[in-house]
């Protein structure tokens, strides 16, 4: 679903990635971990086509980039830290005008159907301005897969989210993998990460270092395997 | 350290007795203007600067299509050499003019169409500057910098031809009919040899810090990368 | 996996076959967002009339509007309140887009970037245009000139055109920079000039009934630019909006 090939992207003369290989098959769900600065965001972004890669192939859903970008796009579905709606709409307006950037056919339906998921349903139209951090990151979901992507991005989206407010998006982005979905997610939170994932990638230094599955994990838990990647 | 290259050393050397010769024909060969006396000298570095000045601020433009199009950082560098040594010579000519108008037309600065249009000029390129400054990423500032100067390239002639459409009192000397211009006069042979001498030898004085400031940029960014091996 | 793509993308997605529809209902998408949005903040809209106001006051002491002197520089006083408001709501606009990454948002849709542009050109236009409407008859008011004149109004219509295209790509720039809050006017103001200097002309021309031959000229010119730069805008937006 994405196959990346000796991606390389440069910021002037800074290389942040060097050189990343990168295979996901359809219905995977890959945590991207790795420290700050490994270039996560920079390659989540590649991915989501709002970035050029430098150097290399990227495939999004049998779509190359950057050339084929508007294809990838409308399969595409990406949450990052920041929610990407507009404050002074309502949780319904913000969807109702993503749906017209999608071209979405049957509108009305699909943005209930969407806000029932996400547990917003009764919030509908109340300003975004008015949304709690979770409540936000929760409509940024819905907003993602308005259009029924085959692909999702998430970025660090747990950044600023307590306990509760964690734990409500562990059930949604469960509701939105389960579909059949490829999804690739950056994470610090190994333990999100771990209970999510059926695969775990180590970003460091802008190359892909290590690649466990949770089969291979039972001898160690998540966390050995993370420090043993990086230092190795 | 990359030696200078022995053309640009040749070249320097030129230039400097170029600018002598062309200094004592404007001053000492150059026959006394009989209407506006010893103040008419100016003319000659007047026009030698404005001339190349010009020529490179239209070269940045075209430099900022060329950019666009490839997308190579060289071609970025071959701009901001071309706007910084164009910026300084035009406000030598602005500098010199307001010398010459100040008895010629008794005010050191008059709201005519080159005046203004070279006022307008010297702001859009310190605005280009300043976009510069405000961005870190190479890559976003060649881009934004490129369009601007291609938005700013555009309209200081269209602000040149909209202020003609009221009268000007500046004279025109080459391929004027407008004599009647106030400050207008005709050159004599004398005179013809220090004027084509001045554009002669400030293309070669422009072509020569041209020169320089873009080894200079190719300096800077050998410079950053060795900054980058080291912290790596 | 083709033809899986195929089938969820049917579901909810009409057919791509029509480029130029799906481009004004994006067009569209963002201008009917922008407006939703500020009728109910009117954060821009105030912001930028009471503005427009005070400038208007300003230039009432600084140039002793007298009737006679009012009668030579009505166009200019103006112009010159339009443009010094109009960097404010360029400005606040943009700045909605990048806040909560919204920019991001809008270019992961599948539209071309260019509607985008023209979507946030004509919700800028809107914005301007309902000012300069309540600032003419205030104007008129206070200074007992007639503005009302249809004349006028297609100069004003053409002049902020030709000055909101600019403004939309610069801004767009602009909000991407350190200084994002100080820089717009400084890029915009000497790339106006042309737009400025014909509309004011064929302001005063209308408002102390010139020859219409007399104002044709600076009609003209604005014409040309706003097509020249709207043309420019359009093809270079994509490498101000993409990394």
């Amino acid at each position: 679903m994405i196959a990346v090939k000796k991606l390389v992207k440069r910021f002037g003369l800074k290389t942040v990635l060097r050189g990343v290989d990168f295979e996901v098959q359809p219905g995977e769900f890959v945590a991207l971990l790795g420290p700050n600065g490994a270039g996560k965001t920079t390659f989540l972004r590649i991915l989501a086509s709002l970035s050029r890669p430098s150097l290399g192939e990227v495939k999004v859903a049998g779509f190359r980039l950057p050339n084929e970008a508007a294809a990838v796009r409308a399969r595409l579905g990406v949450v990052s830290h920041l929610p990407l709606l507009y404050g002074d709409l309502t949780a319904e307006e913000n969807l109702r005008f993503y749906a017209r950037m999608y071209n979405i056919t049957k509108m009305e339906p699909r943005i209930t159907e969407v806000l029932e998921m996400v547990g917003l349903e009764n919030r509908r139209h109340d300003l975004v301005r008015t949304f709690s951090r979770g409540m936000q990151q929760r409509l940024a979901i819905g907003r993602a897969v308005l259009h029924d992507p085959d692909v999702m991005l998430f970025d660090e989206p747990y950044t600023g989210l307590d306990q509760d407010a964690s734990s409500m998006l562990d059930d949604v982005l469960k509701t939105v993998a389960a579909k059949g979905r490829t999804v690739v997610m950056t994470s610090h939170d190994l333990a999100r990460a771990e209970e999510l994932a059926t695969r775990f990638d180590i970003l460091s230094r802008g190359m892909i270092t290590a690649s466990a599955s949770p089969t291979d994990l039972r001898r160690g838990n998540l966390l050995t395997f993370y420090k043993e990647a990086l230092a190795g | 350290m990359q030696d200078k290259p022995i053309t640009l050393k040749v070249l320097d050397i030129v230039s400097l007795i170029l600018l002598g010769i062309s200094t004592y024909l404007a001053l000492v060969f150059a026959p006394t203007e009989l209407v506006m006396g010893d103040v008419q000298r100016v003319f000659y570095f007047h026009i030698g600067t404005a001339w190349t000045a010009l020529m490179g601020f239209i070269l940045a433009a075209v430099f900022s299509v060329v950019y666009l199009i490839k997308k190579d950082l060289k071609w970025d560098r071959y701009q901001v050499a071309a706007i910084e040594v164009s910026l300084v010579f035009f406000f030598i000519t602005i500098v010199l003019g307001s010398i010459w108008a100040r008895p010629a037309w008794n005010t050191w600065w008059t709201w005519d169409p080159r005046l203004t249009t070279a006022a307008v000029t010297e702001l859009i390129y310190i605005a280009y500057f300043m976009l510069r400054q405000g961005i870190d990423d190479p890559d976003r500032r060649a881009r934004f910098g490129a369009v601007y100067a291609l938005v700013g390239g555009l309209s200081a002639p269209i602000t040149f031809f909209a202020i003609r459409l009221f009268r000007t009192i500046h004279p025109v000397v080459i391929g004027g009919a407008n004599a009647e211009a106030e400050g207008g006069f005709a050159m004599t042979a004398d005179m013809r040899v220090a004027f084509f001498f001045a554009l002669f030898a400030f293309t070669v004085i422009f072509v020569d810090l041209y020169w320089n400031r873009i080894r200079l940029g190719n300096l800077q960014e050998k410079v950053e990368q060795l900054k980058l091996k080291v912290t790596l | 996996m083709a033809e899986n793509v195929e089938r969820t993308t049917k579901t909810h997605t009409a057919d791509r076959g029509s480029r130029t529809g799906n481009f004004f209902k994006a067009v569209s998408a963002v201008v009917w967002k922008d407006l939703q949005a500020e009728f109910r903040s009117r954060e821009l809209f105030s912001a930028m009339l009471v503005f427009s106001l005070l400038i208007i006051l300003i230039f009432n002491f600084a140039l002793e509007l007298d009737i006679k002197t009012r009668q030579s520089v009505t166009a200019g006083v103006l112009w010159a309140t339009f443009a010094f408001a109009g960097t404010l709501g360029l400005n606040r606009s943009m700045a909605i887009e990048k806040d909560r990454g919204c920019l991001d948002g809008l270019l992961l849709a599948p539209v071309d970037r260019s509607a985008i542009y023209f979507g946030k050109v004509i919700s800028n236009l809107a914005f301007m245009l309902i000012v300069e409407i309540i600032v003419l008859p205030v104007y008129s008011i206070l200074y007992n000139v007639n503005l009302f004149q249809a004349g006028l109004l297609l100069v004003i219509l053409l002049g902020s055109i030709g000055y909101v295209g600019v403004g939309t790509l610069l801004s767009a720039m602009s909000v991407q920079t350190r200084t994002r809050d100080i820089l717009l006017p400084i890029l915009l103001f000497p790339v106006v000039i042309p737009v400025l200097l014909a509309a004011v002309k064929a302001s005063s021309g209308y408002l102390t009934g010139a020859e219409f031959s007399e104002i044709l000229l600076p009609l003209n010119l604005l014409i040309a630019y706003d097509i020249i730069f709207i043309a420019v805008a359009f093809m270079v937006f994509d490498n101000v909006v993409e990394e």
